[in-house]
């Protein structure tokens, strides 16, 4: 094995072939192939200043493509918040970092993997998980939860039994094998999702403040080594076929899904957090999307250096790879090191222990070019800034949405009609499969190993973790991490700049109601085809809806992922920002589960100006009224702010047994949840709260925004109300009771138990 | 729960293969609650350091992409502790570690695919059965709560071997519903006879597919279970 090498003189290497670029159908195809513009290809020649050679069009075509240049989202993105006293690494990483406690960090991201879990289900989803896993451990962050946001189209669709089943699976095998927990998450089933299934995969690390790694190619004379398994021809093209659009009689994307081997991500996760906590390395990478070649531009970029790879040096494991698919290949479970010469035997020492193989394929150069020597040809030679500069960044037009005419409380009075119709008992077991247990689901995931999983999945709100190390505050030696998903797609699909709103909401609610104070969050932003006007408004509604929503709450987005063109047949997807958040607090044996197992009261709270709505509610979805038209709930910003606070002092003083924020389903649907799996029955009365003013249905049914329902611990209801006193927007007031009873009563309906509980588990089956 | 002789703290080794990955929580139970620290042994080892006893940990060693633990049963280090098991040493495998410790016949059956084909994580309850080891004997007819997580974990032995199993008083733990009656209901997996865990003739080997390091702290799930489970393995050498 090489560990020196010799610059040779690249001016002097023969260059291969350029590509023939007679106008004519095969140079249309090969564009249309490579997802480049006109206007694209000639800003290629230009930073070259000559024709690209096939590798070369192979780069820049994945280097700008949506899914790395995110050459359409970029000019709004800017205008996330990003800054607050705990983040310690914002956006541009390969994850975010906040601080949690004393010295330890947490280090989290989320990112879609949406295309290749369509084409092939189990490997797509598997591969998400391990891309996810790398993002957070490369930088010398130790996984410790994983999180997943998943949505598929109708149930009764054709296609979403297969992908469900295989989705699940193929992040439980994964998942399961490297040894991270995946403590919580969301699925839903909708038909704007039949052509196109959304698998959110995120990852939660532990690090030390002084320990984060980045991803730099520092140090000319520096030797560039690869680490991991053997590059093979999967997942060729797969950045560019994330930056595209389905058509359903095309089939022949399969070829480029990679295949995941979680053992090797194993080795990969020890071997890294090894050689980075010895000091080993100087830059690292995972090869995510576009492989070498964008983890190799991405490292030179960052540091301002140059970088001469040779490919004959590249473990392979087929043979007659040509440069193009040596440097486009997507092989999983790859990294990218930068490392001083003299450290080279001590490294290989460490990587030979956890049988990885290793080689040397270059050296960091002063160039500032990225130069790719393969069979004697020069393949590449191309200039890291101007490719990076000059990628190019569209400000696409918008079309704000027509929206339906219809008058909102005539809507409202539609919706209450309908469900009257159906029968209040009806919509409630209707309401109560459609958003039911997950256990068929979470049950496939190892939820415990890491031994700090307080709350998992079965606590049906955020996840709580224990996490015990020596770098926290001593003082806080029952420290607890919260982290929950959230994204309500009937309100995005209605108003987009609500929608992104209520989904940082919905994430801080359900951390609030576990006792916890969000520090961040990271956000998968799903949407359509932006070249349709609509769907780029409402990608910047949302993005605009984010970050009011996180101004709001002081809770800054410190990384992300924006996947677009999640159309088939011209149909994209309803608008899905899916949010990940991360909490804190401060002892987590008083955090409380959302769901009850003993006899308690029952009370709501609820900010005064609550007006209960239809638009884009489940109960609106169930009964086949327009997801188009209607409003979605109100926020008051006040009103949201004083309750969660509220939330964190009882919890804090140890009066919460349990809490759970009211969501899909209104109040009803809510608390009916709460107690399904208990074997305790309910009566629930609203007629002394606010929401008295309005129609008995839209009371029980209709949904709202800032509300919890609480169980108190016995004997601590007095003192929790008496702080209560001093809220200025919010009331709590007792609404019910779960009692040892055969049935679920509310207002004047009721249901019996056994046919609630066998809705409520009978959801996924 | 500190248990120490006259020597000091018990020396335990804990086997690690590429791919064990509830090695870290192992640790983590016994430093906490025991005082113990595990000594690391690498697979690619021939002979164990000075140990009383050696721990199996799970995950899936070198993938699992055979049969679950069929590769690490012919590791270099396996055959370092067959000889100390075949000394009488004592030896505890968890979840993986159980089936190396089948794959390696030190203890007698097969771990194979659950019914159903899907992986399982949940807290199930176990019955101990009745026999002369430690840990019959010191969890007597007790029902335990603790936490599974796996895709192969159906115990299966065929007709002759099982009649054994129970005539010697093998059968340490069954998987039984909370009133400690094990039936269909309460078999996850489709374990011959609700087995989830079993000792060798000697009593000295026990391997069960509940994961007892992950029941030590009621915060976690709500059962300390597995510290019983533990403490009667360090017990079984001590």
């Amino acid at each position: 094995m090489t560990t020196t090498f010799k610059l040779s003189d690249t001016a002097q290497m023969t260059r291969p072939q350029q590509i023939d670029e007679t106008p004519g159908p095969a140079f249309t195809a090969l564009m249309r192939k490579h997802k480049l513009t006109g206007e694209e290809y000639a800003r290629v020649k230009d930073i070259l200043g000559r024709i690209p050679t096939m590798a070369e069009l192979g780069i820049f075509s994945a280097m700008w493509s949506e899914h790395c240049s995110y050459k359409s989202s970029r000019v709004h993105l800017k205008r996330f918040p990003t800054e607050g006293p705990d983040v310690v690494v914002g956006p541009g990483e390969n994850a975010g970092v906040v601080r949690l406690s004393g010295k330890l960090c947490l280090a989290f991201k989320m990112e879609s993997h949406n295309h290749p879990s369509y084409i092939e289900p189990y490997q797509g989803a598997a591969t998400g998980v391990g891309g996810i896993l790398r993002d957070v451990f490369c930088m010398g962050a130790r996984p410790i939860a994983n999180l997943n946001a998943l949505r598929f189209g109708l149930r009764s669709h054709q296609r979403t039994p297969h992908l469900v089943e295989n989705v699940v699976k193929g992040i439980g095998d994964y998942g399961n094998c490297v040894g991270v927990p995946t403590v919580a998450g969301n699925v839903s089933f909708d038909a704007s999702y039949n052509g196109n299934c959304l698998v959110n995969a995120m990852t939660v690390g532990v690090i030390h403040e002084d320990r984060i790694f980045k991803g730099y190619a520092t140090g000319q004379g520096n030797l560039v080594v690869y680490l991991g398994s053997a590059t093979g021809r999967d997942g060729i093209h797969g950045a560019s076929m994330a930056s595209g659009s389905f058509a359903t009689s095309e089939n022949s994307e399969r070829s480029t899904v990679q295949v995941g081997d979680p053992f090797t991500e194993k080795l990969l996760l020890e071997a890294t957090l090894d050689v980075l906590d010895k000091g080993l390395v100087v830059g690292l990478q995972d090869m995510g999307a576009a492989g070498l070649t964008s983890s190799s531009f991405e490292m030179a970029g960052r540091a301002g250096n140059g970088l001469y790879m040779d490919l004959d040096h590249v473990p392979v494991r087929t043979t007659a790879m040509t440069a193009y698919e040596l440097l486009l290949s997507e092989s999983q479970e790859r990294m990218l090191m930068v490392i001083e010469p003299h450290k080279w035997e001590e490294l290989r020492a460490v990587l030979d222990k956890w049988q990885l193989a290793c080689t040397v394929i270059g050296v960091v150069t002063d160039t500032g070019r990225v130069q790719i020597h393969h069979k004697g040809l020069l393949e590449v030679d191309v200039p890291v800034d101007p490719m990076t500069d000059l990628a190019p960044k569209y400000e696409r037009p918008m079309r704000p949405r027509v929206k339906d005419a219809l008058d909102p409380e005539v809507f409202n009075q539609q919706v209450t009609a309908a469900a009257l119709a159906r029968g209040p008992e009806a919509l409630l077991l209707a309401a109560l499969r459609d958003t039911g247990d997950k256990e068929s689901i979470y049950s496939q995931y190892d939820q415990h190993i890491g031994t700090q999983t307080v709350h998992g999945p079965d606590a049906q709100g955020a996840a709580a973790l224990w996490v015990r190390s020596e770098w926290a505050d001593p003082s806080e030696p029952y420290l607890g991490v919260l982290t929950a998903a959230a994204c309500n797609e009937r309100y995005n699909r209605l108003d987009a700049y609500l929608g992104g709103a209520h989904a940082v909401l919905k994430a801080a609610r359900t951390i609030a109601a576990a006792g916890g104070r969000p520090l961040a969050i990271t956000d998968c932003l799903n949407y359509g085809n932006p070249e349709v006007p609509e769907v780029m408004a409402d990608f910047s509604a949302g993005v605009d809806g984010i970050s009011l929503a996180c101004r709001e709450l002081s809770v800054p987005v410190v990384s992300g992922n924006v996947s677009l063109y999640n159309e088939t047949d011209g149909e994209s997807i309803a608008p899905t920002p899916m949010i990940g958040m991360v909490g804190k607090i401060q002892d987590v044996r008083k955090s409380p589960t959302a769901t009850v197992t003993e006899s308690a009261a029952l009370y709501l709270l609820c900010p005064l100006k609550v007006r209960p709505q239809f638009g884009g509610s489940l109960a609106a979805k169930l009964l086949d009224q327009s997801l188009q038209a209607g409003l979605a709930p109100e926020i008051d910003w006040h009103a949201e702010r004083e309750g969660m606070d509220f939330l964190r002092l009882i919890v804090d003083k140890g009066q919460v047994s349990a809490c759970r924020d009211v969501g899909d389903g209104g109040v009803i649907t809510t608390a009916a949840k709460m107690v399904a799996k208990s074997g305790l029955g309910l009566q629930l009365d609203l007629a002394l709260t606010e929401l008295a003013r309005y129609p008995e249905l839209a009371q029980y049914f209709g949904e709202i925004s800032g509300a919890f329902l609480i169980c108190f611990n016995s004997g601590d209801e007095s003192k929790a109300l008496q702080s209560a006193a001093t809220l200025r927007y919010n009331a709590v007031i007792k609404v019910g009771q779960v009692v040892d009873s055969s049935k679920i009563s509310w207002g004047p309906w009721s249901m019996p138990l056994k046919v609630c509980h066998h809705a409520f588990t009978s959801a996924l089956s | 729960m500190k248990r120490f002789t006259a020597l000091g703290a018990p020396r335990i080794g804990l086997i690690d293969f590429p791919g064990s990955n509830c090695d870290r929580d192992c640790n983590d139970a016994f430093e906490r609650h025991f005082g113990i620290k595990l000594i690391p042994v690498w697979h690619t080892e021939h002979t164990l350091p000075q140990v009383d006893a050696v721990l199996l940990p799970g995950g899936f060693s070198y993938g699992d992409y055979l049969r679950s633990g069929a590769l690490a049963a012919h590791s270099p280090i396996m055959g370092a502790v067959k000889s100390f098991v075949s000394k009488g040493g004592a030896a505890l495998g968890i979840c993986n570690g159980f089936q190396i410790l089948t794959e390696s016949h030190l203890l007698p059956g097969a771990l194979l695919r659950n019914r159903g084909r899907r992986f399982i994580c949940k807290f199930v309850n176990l019955a101990a059965g009745s026999g002369n080891s430690v840990y019959q004997k010191q969890l007597g007819q007790r029902a335990l709560r603790l936490p599974i997580a796996h895709g192969e974990g159906r115990y299966y032995i065929e007709g002759e071997g099982l009649r054994r199993l129970h005539d010697q008083g093998q059968v340490a733990f069954r998987y039984a519903d909370a009133k400690g009656q094990a039936n269909d209901e309460s078999n996850p997996n489709g374990a011959v006879d609700n087995i989830a865990g079993i000792v060798s003739e000697n009593g000295r080997v026990m391997g069960l597919m509940p994961h007892p390091e992950r029941a030590t702290d009621r915060l976690l799930g709500g059962s300390v279970d597995g510290l019983a489970v533990l403490d009667t393995f360090l017990s079984s050498f001590m």
